[in-house]
């Protein structure tokens, strides 16, 4: 068996550790040794978006990286969207503007559209859909998403976090 | 799905990273952005023993301007690329291209390098990269080399590469005045393979004659392809409508595609040809800009 690797996090603020197989991918270290389930693994082949994390201000699809590759390096997963028990304006303009149907995507879009406006704080209907082309959803058909972004900006420009 | 199991080795410096792989020979890997390897690993199409993690190596990610070149570090991200000022200014054919590889997510990752190393001739950079005349620098334990890109793609996921190499670094020499390029792909979503691809970079003297002229296709054949005969036909006349039509046909007459779920051969074939006139018409559209 191949020799265990000792990974080291800091995810939505708080140090982690475990050692690992090197083989171990970060979306299942993520769901299964960290307990964070939010993060989803869709469809295991680095087309759907799903398992979408920020990994040092980037955004990575999660199944397409083995765990020891994150080793000491910043994770932004969709449980530390939330501040003091109040809905991140992502999160609020999803649930204002019908931006979910099943929910299977939606922390992968939460994630993408998180880091989208992080560098763009007024970004146009085509920014968003750019930002979002590596996140699948079979259920929205997008339009909504794309409103829940425009909300979102919106808000945070208007003096929100 | 789970990939086979490997020992994860991680290096601090390239002469210790060529140390493993001289150790370890075939059996070792590379492991970059690994957006294509990892995919590869985890259908069981690639069972690495080890993988060499590349990524901690300081000093192998940039992207500059130096002896008439532009310099892209072995670890440069393709994220990297689609962001640099320079790239933007004298390279809109790379920022073409950069907008069809993937997706942000995979982009954020794959490395620039990795692109060309992985011998994929469903691949982007390696057509973009031979119509702007690349070179690719190998560094292994007899040292560092310097290939021609045409004489780095040898077969299917095979390249020029030495199992003890290391692509450590890429230079495109800067295009000079009167210059203009452009990559048109052809994808059925984002983030698929190109059912077909063309890359073209013309350089044309203060008349608009064709001096410098470099095209190549993606995923018509087994190798990324060079479209010499093209080339050939365009230098020394001028880019007109007319003319890029017939070398269209002769980028086209040159693509060896195969049938596959993409499309069959012959409507491929088209294709390049209706990409060439494309790209070529917006390459020339673009000199002097």
């Amino acid at each position: 068996m191949a020799k265990k690797q000792l990974v080291r996090v800091k995810v939505n603020g708080h140090e982690r550790q475990a050692e690992v197989e090197p083989r171990l991918l970060l979306v299942h270290f993520i769901r299964e040794v960290l307990g964070l389930r939010g993060t989803h693994v869709g469809c295991d082949t680095s087309h759907c978006g799903a398992c979408t994390v920020v990994l040092d201000g980037k955004t990575v699809k999660s199944c397409t990286m083995f765990a020891p590759q994150a080793d000491g390096c910043e994770l932004l997963t969709v449980e530390g969207l939330m501040r003091n028990g109040t809905l991140h304006p992502l999160q609020e303009g999803f649930k204002e503007e019908h931006g979910l149907q099943c929910g299977f995507c939606t922390p992968g879009m939460l994630m993408s559209s998180y880091v989208l406006l992080q560098k763009n704080k007024k970004p146009t209907e085509e920014d968003i859909r750019w930002g979002i082309s590596g996140n699948l959803c079979r259920c929205t058909g997008y339009q909504n998403i794309v409103k829940a972004v425009l909300y979102a900006a919106a808000k945070m420009e208007g003096g929100a976090k | 799905m789970i990939p086979p199991a490997f020992e994860y080795l991680r290096p601090s410096t390239i002469p210790e990273a060529v140390a493993l792989l001289q150790q370890y020979g075939e059996d070792a890997k590379i492991l970059s952005g690994g957006q294509s390897l990892i995919p590869m690993m985890k259908l069981r199409l690639a069972r690495p023993a080890y993988l060499i993690d590349i990524n901690r190596i300081a000093g192998l990610s940039y992207i500059k301007e130096e002896d008439g070149h532009l310099k892209i570090g072995g670890l440069t991200r393709e994220a990297e690329l689609e962001e640099s000022p320079i790239v933007h200014a004298k390279f809109p054919i790379l920022i073409d291209t950069e907008h069809v590889i993937a997706d942000p997510q995979v982009r954020n990752l794959a490395t620039v390098a990795g692109n060309l190393a992985h011998g994929d001739p469903a691949n982007d950079h390696p057509a973009t990269m031979l119509s702007l005349g690349a070179k690719v620098v190998a560094t292994g334990s007899k040292g560092q080399r310097v290939i021609p890109i045409e004489e780095f793609f040898l077969s299917v996921f095979t390249t020029a590469l030495q199992p003890d190499e290391i692509v450590t670094e890429i230079r495109i020499p800067l295009p000079p005045p009167r210059s203009g390029g452009a990559y048109f792909k052809l994808e059925r979503k984002v983030g698929d393979f190109a059912t077909a691809a063309v890359a073209a970079q013309v350089t044309v003297d203060s008349n608009g004659t064709c001096q410098q002229v470099g095209i190549g296709l993606t995923n018509v054949g087994p190798t990324p392809l060079k479209a010499r005969n093209a080339e050939a036909f365009l230098r020394g006349k001028k880019l007109d409508e007319a003319t890029i039509h017939q070398a269209a046909q002769l980028a086209a007459d040159e693509a060896q595609p195969s049938s596959d779920l993409r499309g069959p051969a012959e409507y491929k074939k088209g294709l390049v040809k209706e990409l060439a006139v494309r790209a070529l018409t917006r390459a020339v559209e673009r000199v002097g800009k």
